[in-house]
């Protein structure tokens, strides 16, 4: 399963949620807003290490440069380009934004 | 079968394909226009055949509570609504139990019977499904 997150955790709980529901093995891809999430220092860094030891989680590349966190991603996020976003969602038999 | 999925087949020239699709409500019933527009597209889904599920965690589960009056805010109260899925088919109902707890809620507070799961349990049958839509 991938987990598609586009809320910033800081002002919505969709990122905890799907942290909460997501199985070992499973992706989680950061977008639009998420993307905050994966940046240092952040509030739900913690959550987020912790979720890295079960899930695999990725942040899309042009929303963390368009707000301009491209460099502070955390450790063990991996950044995709849409390219590697489309093929996260080819790979996973189902997916499931959490709006 | 209805007319609309037996036509959808003749056109694609298969035998029917049901897929197990699930619903997901995580938003309270007035504040957006999610809560309603997900009602209608399950309605629609139910139409076709499909094993239909709907999932209620978060403020989702505040979809499901009696008592709801919208005449003074002059919007449709869709909340009766959710008592006709039987009558298409949509028989399953779950209802996250830790989302219960977090807003004081109980289960006979609903206005549906529905099966209240773990978070834990909710995950497994998120897995199981073919199709996942959140609202």
């Amino acid at each position: 399963m991938l987990h598609i997150v586009n809320k910033s955790p800081t002002e919505r709980s969709s990122l905890s949620s799907c942290l909460a529901h997501a199985r070992k093995g499973s992706a989680v891809i950061l977008i639009e807003d998420a993307v905050y999430a994966a940046t240092r220092g952040n509030a739900a860094q913690a959550a987020l290490a912790r979720a890295m030891q079960e899930v695999t989680v990725y942040a899309l590349g042009p929303d963390l440069e368009a707000r301009g966190v491209r460099a502070s991603v955390m450790d063990g996020v991996q950044v995709v380009d849409y390219g590697g976003f489309v093929d996260l969602v080819a790979e996973h038999r189902t997916s499931q934004s959490w709006l | 079968m209805t007319q609309v999925a037996e036509e959808t087949e003749r056109e694609a020239g298969t035998e029917a394909v049901v897929k197990k699709f699930m619903f997901v409500n995580r938003k309270a019933p007035h504040g957006t226009i999610y809560a309603l527009e997900g009602l209608e597209v399950v309605l629609i889904s139910a139409a076709f055949d499909q094993d239909v599920s709907l999932a209620f965690l978060d403020d989702g589960v505040y979809q499901l509570l009696k008592g709801q009056e919208t005449k003074s805010l002059e919007v449709k109260n869709f909340s009766p609504t959710y008592r006709a899925l039987e009558g298409y088919d949509v028989e399953k109902l779950y209802v996250e139990r830790e989302s219960l707890e977090a807003r004081g809620i109980r289960e006979e507070q609903l206005l549906v019977p529905v099966q209240v799961v773990s978070a834990k349990e909710m995950a497994e049958l998120m897995e199981q499904q073919d199709v996942i839509i959140g609202f």
